[in-house]
């Protein structure tokens, strides 16, 4: 299988600005790495949670976030690759079908953060194609920012369960890093929809 | 698994984990199947005020109840020993961000183990989970379950803590290879 996702015009921090303008009272989610990173750039938000480890898991935070509140839209933000390490985890989002959830794969075909080795992704597997054998209400493969604007007007929809993989160009800006402390990142999340600590 | 006729009726210890589980204010139960928890999955399937989440893997149960914590609502995973490895890495959310995590383990490799398979993973299961900061306690009577398990929610939801309950080979009897 040869590599079919190089040379994609957009650009990843353009997108995720673009996801997270104006957006209220989102709930967000990252994966680790460089969705992390442009999440941080796009603004600092005390609902925004950042992955630093648990690779794999940026899913599954954002199901059982969903979940809990019904009533909040929920996006997760991650790479290709770390959900890839997680695949499973899409057929366990399809069974539950939160109507909140939206999952933005920032797809560049490659693993960015360990020196841009060609991923699953950039070897031809459609995570989009995955998601919706899966049962996703929704998917779509965006390739322009029109495609971006489009996914951020669903966010607030709730009508189902969405998954869209967002092709970006391999690219490595310049790292905005997100706090490291995971309680403080957690109790400032809770804090935010009213929950106190322990 | 078991067979539909022995799910319709378990030992009263499984009943007692349900029983806890909703004490404590669990709304989610998370689980990879196992026999010996028949009886808690098949009464959060039944039951309203519980999300049941099958999960293709236990690692999903670790970011799954971190993010319903972060929505505030508690949640609880039941898995099989052999799961206990597939969490390692994921563990480090717990340890990093001090989520409280509440696991039930069934037992394998542990005692009576007809698969010697199993007894790797079974017998590394207590100190890997330790390795991990996770607390560990481990019922081989029925008695103790439910007490133990209170024990064990109750520092993981009080004091945002990672905390397992053992259930071990002799309380859950033999696995008839043989019928």
């Amino acid at each position: 299988m040869g590599q079919v996702s190089a040379n994609h015009a957009l650009c990843r921090r353009e997108v995720v600005e673009a996801l997270l303008a104006d957006r209220k009272d989102v709930l967000v989610v990252t994966g680790l790495g460089s969705a992390s990173y442009d999440v941080m750039a796009a603004g600092d938000n005390d609902l925004n949670y950042y992955l630093w480890a648990a690779m794999g898991s940026a899913i599954t935070v954002g199901l059982g976030l969903a979940n809990a509140q019904p009533d909040k839209s929920v996006v997760v933000i991650t790479g290709d690759g770390e959900l890839l390490m997680g695949f499973g985890a899409l057929a366990t989002v399809a069974l539950q079908k939160p109507a909140n959830l939206t999952i933005a794969v920032l797809d560049n075909g490659h693993f960015g953060e360990t020196g841009m080795q060609v991923s699953h992704a950039g070897f031809g597997i459609k995570l989009d194609q995955v998601a919706k054998t899966c049962g996703f209400s929704w998917t779509d493969e965006i390739r322009d920012m029109e495609g971006v604007h489009n996914l951020r007007e669903r966010f607030a929809t709730r009508d189902g369960v969405k998954l869209a993989t967002i092709k970006i160009k391999a690219e490595n800006p310049p790292r905005v890093l997100p706090p490291r402390d995971g309680h403080y990142v957690k109790n400032r999340f809770r804090a935010a929809l009213g929950f106190n600590p322990i | 698994m078991s067979t539909e006729a022995e799910q319709t009726v378990g030992p009263d210890w499984q009943e007692d984990v349900f029983r806890v589980l909703k004490a404590h204010d669990v709304k989610h139960v998370v689980f990879v199947p196992d026999a010996g928890h028949s009886a808690a999955i098949r009464m959060s399937y039944a039951d309203p005020d519980i999300k049941a989440v099958v999960l293709t893997t236990e690692e999903e149960g670790i970011g799954y109840l971190a993010g319903a914590w972060l929505g505030g609502e508690r949640g609880a995973l039941l898995m099989q020993s052999s799961g206990v490895g597939n969490c390692i890495n994921t563990l480090a959310l717990q340890v990093c961000a001090g989520f409280p995590l509440l696991m039930v383990v069934t037992m394998r490799g542990d005692w009576a183990e007809f698969n010697a398979w199993q007894n790797p993973m079974g017998q590394a299961t207590e100190a890997s989970l330790n390795l991990m900061k996770v607390m560990t306690w481990r019922a081989d009577d029925p008695k103790d379950v439910a007490p133990l398990l209170h024990g064990a929610a109750t520092m993981a939801f009080n004091g945002d803590s990672s905390c397992a309950l053992l259930l071990g080979q002799r309380l859950i009897g033999e696995k008839k290879w043989v019928k």
